[in-house]
């Protein structure tokens, strides 16, 4: 019963599968955005940042805040940006120089503890309420577009369609930094080997300020397309314990990895919910993600494109 | 020179092997004993007890449970909030299914279902390690708190999803449910926490200790030395899950008489690791330490604007503490990685010189 009856649902009306896994699909750009963010800093530092979905909520914040305070759209955007590099100097400066060399597991911690200094932060200036992204402010498109199929509609939010190709371009963009220029070469040295890179001149102190900045763009872009799907709010926060799955999917190191593990995350937690959720109660969303990770572990523990450096007993 | 062990000899294995080897350690700790049991119920205001020592207790026996298997075993766990649910609900099930059973008895069993939870989860330890296993440990969070919500039987197919403690005595003593005195309660948890700290303490310092501590620090050593790894991960999981299911379970019945799922989300899991990050990881002393800690700097955070007489709305001071107890943390593992349970060695090693300072 389990096991024929989805299938079934799925084979009578195809085109609602292919509804499902367009929402999947673009849940899983936006799960895929926030592993980039780990990814990013966890390649250039070994920190592994579970700052990351705050950061996404505190960007999209600010944004907000500062629009409401006045300023313009776009001037706004700017500012954010700002605001999230005086926030990498200052992680940078207070938190990460002092813990050089310390565990995973102390460094872990610091970012948890970053967590907490700015979600209290974040609710004392802008408030604990929702707020509304300022979506068409900034120019992003609000219809829908119906396609049909299958003798059925398929709807494709307009909003839903940018965030995948604004994924995309920037995910683009970030490669492209990354293997073509020279920062991006002296990040993926820093990468390899902390004190190798050092002693070829290579600023460490630099290198992390820039990661954790290109990491707080990243989180800018999540949090005004997340929020433009819903409202922007300290739950998004949860979605960055999402993002955990997807990484072991995807693998620690690995951008494409974030990507893809990102869209499986995405759309199986989706048809999962939709087709079988219901069947055993529903809700399963909230922890499908990590069994699909927990079983993945057991075949595959590096991930996809990890690379072999976990572990093993 | 009032903390020096000299002309304490040894005369056998047994006074060698012993928890307090030194005389003065032995005194302070029956100070510290007499304090808890016969002061703090005399003299502490009912609101101390309520609201400061009994969370404080609960919350070190969760801490013990975490530091034997984070700091002992070296296995990190994010799931710890959910073990202790695991324990709460048993123990709230086979208190309503047995009623005529004591229920201290059931607050101590229902341990042994966390532990047997925390086993099944502690199974992909053998393969994988380190922030891996943190999700693995994440992955159980979440399903069991799914668990909590959508399967009925646990609750008793309760409407409001909740689950009570129901009135039980002791003695002719009630010490749980609605009416309990906080000082038959603050008792309860104070003997059993003293209980399971001697016995997880003679676990840490025996053979299987050492054995934790082994795979902590080198599991392939370890292994080429005959330890055999599964066996000792599963056993610190389930000594671990064992320690934060009672917890649980004392939660319910001892401190808030009522709880809903969401109590056991992920927040308590990190409120624990912080627990045992600040008080020092591998140590019995610094699970008190930290707990004490985490669990009272809420409360003086909140107290202190009022003492110095300013005036703060309550939302204002929530924050204001999430950030403090952030920045901390951050503050701490900068400062002192190793946690109060360095501070506290420093401190006894600066005793025994003194008055000079090498």
């Amino acid at each position: 019963m389990v096991l024929v009856e989805p299938f079934a649902r799925m084979a009578t009306n195809p085109a609602f599968l292919i509804q499902v896994i367009w929402e999947g699909f673009v849940s899983g750009v936006l799960y895929a955005l926030i592993a980039l963010g780990f990814v990013l800093i966890f390649k250039a530092s070994g920190v592994f940042n579970f700052a990351q979905g705050i950061m996404v909520v505190f960007a999209a914040l600010t944004l907000v805040g500062l629009h409401e305070a006045g300023v313009p759209a776009w001037v706004a955007v700017a500012l954010a940006l700002v605001v999230m590099y005086v926030l990498a100097v200052g992680v940078e400066r207070i938190v990460l120089r002092p813990l050089v060399n310390q565990p995973d597991i102390i460094l872990l911690m610091a970012t948890i503890g970053l967590t907490r200094v700015l979600v209290g932060f974040g609710e004392l200036v802008f408030g604990g309420e929702p707020k509304v992204m300022i979506a068409s402010e900034l120019g992003i498109p609000s219809g829908v577009w119906r396609i049909p199929l299958f003798d059925r509609v398929v709807v494709i939010k307009l909003i839903d369609l940018t965030a995948a190709i604004v994924a995309i371009v920037m995910v683009g963009g970030l490669a492209f930094f990354f293997s073509r220029t020279r920062i991006g070469r002296a990040l993926r040295a820093v990468a390899d080997d902390h004190q190798a890179a050092l002693s070829v001149g290579i600023s460490l102190e630099q290198i992390w300020v820039i990661v954790w900045f290109a990491a707080g763009l990243v989180a800018l872009v999540t949090g005004i397309m997340w929020g433009a799907r819903s409202d922007v709010s300290f739950a998004l926060e949860i979605i960055a314990l999402k993002a955990l799955p997807v990484l072991i999917l995807g693998g620690f190191t690995s951008v494409p990895g974030a990507i893809v593990g990102g869209l499986i995350i995405g759309i199986g937690e989706k048809i999962g919910e939709i087709y079988w959720g219901r069947l055993i109660g529903g809700g399963i969303e909230s922890w499908l993600a990590y069994m699909i990770a927990l079983l993945f572990l057991l075949f595959r523990p590096q991930g996809l494109f990890g690379e072999k450096i976990i572990e093993r007993v | 020179m009032f903390y020096r062990e000299a002309g304490q000899f040894k005369t056998g294995y047994a006074d060698d092997m012993a928890v307090f080897p030194i005389r003065q350690d032995r005194i302070g700790i029956a100070v510290i004993l007499a304090i808890a049991y016969v002061a703090v119920p005399m003299f502490g205001s009912p609101f101390f007890v309520s609201t400061i020592m009994i969370p404080m207790l609960i919350l070190t026996m969760a801490a013990i449970g975490l530091n034997i298997l984070t700091g002992y075993a070296g296995l990190i766990s994010l799931g710890t909030g959910a073990f202790m649910g695991v324990g709460a609900y048993a123990c709230f099930k086979l208190a309503t299914a047995f009623p005529d059973v004591n229920v201290l008895v059931w607050v101590l069993a229902s341990g042994f279902f966390s532990a047997a939870v925390g086993v099944v989860f502690g199974l992909p330890s053998l393969r994988i390690k380190g922030l891996y296993l943190a999700v693995a440990t994440l992955a159980a969070q979440f399903f069991l708190q799914w668990c909590f919500v959508r399967v009925g039987w646990l609750t008793n197919y309760s409407s409001s999803g909740s689950i009570e403690a129901a009135r039980r005595s002791l003695l002719g003593v009630q010490i749980t449910g609605p009416g309990a005195s906080e000082t038959a309660r603050y008792l309860c948890v104070l003997t059993l926490l003293v209980a399971l700290t001697w016995i997880a303490s003679n676990i840490v310092r025996g053979r299987i200790g050492r054995k934790w501590m082994m795979v902590r620090d080198m599991d392939i050593a370890a292994e080429l030395m005959g330890v055999r790894l599964l066996p000792t991960k599963l056993l610190a999981f389930a000594v671990s899950s064992y320690f934060c299911g009672v917890a649980g379970a004392m939660l319910l019945f001892f401190h808030y008489g009522s709880m809903e799922s969401i109590a056991f989300n992920i927040e308590l899991s990190f409120q624990v690791l912080f627990m045992v990050i600040i008080g020092g990881l591998g140590s019995m002393i610094g699970s008190y330490l930290g707990a004490g800690f985490i669990a009272a700097l809420p409360v003086v955070i909140k107290f202190a604007p009022q003492i110095l007489g300013i005036e703060l709305p309550s939302a204002v001071v929530d924050q204001v503490t999430v950030m403090i107890i952030g920045g901390l943390i951050i503050f701490f593992l900068i400062v002192e990685p190793h946690g109060f349970a360095r501070l506290w060695q420093i401190g006894k090693q600066k005793l025994r010189v003194w008055p000079f300072p090498y």
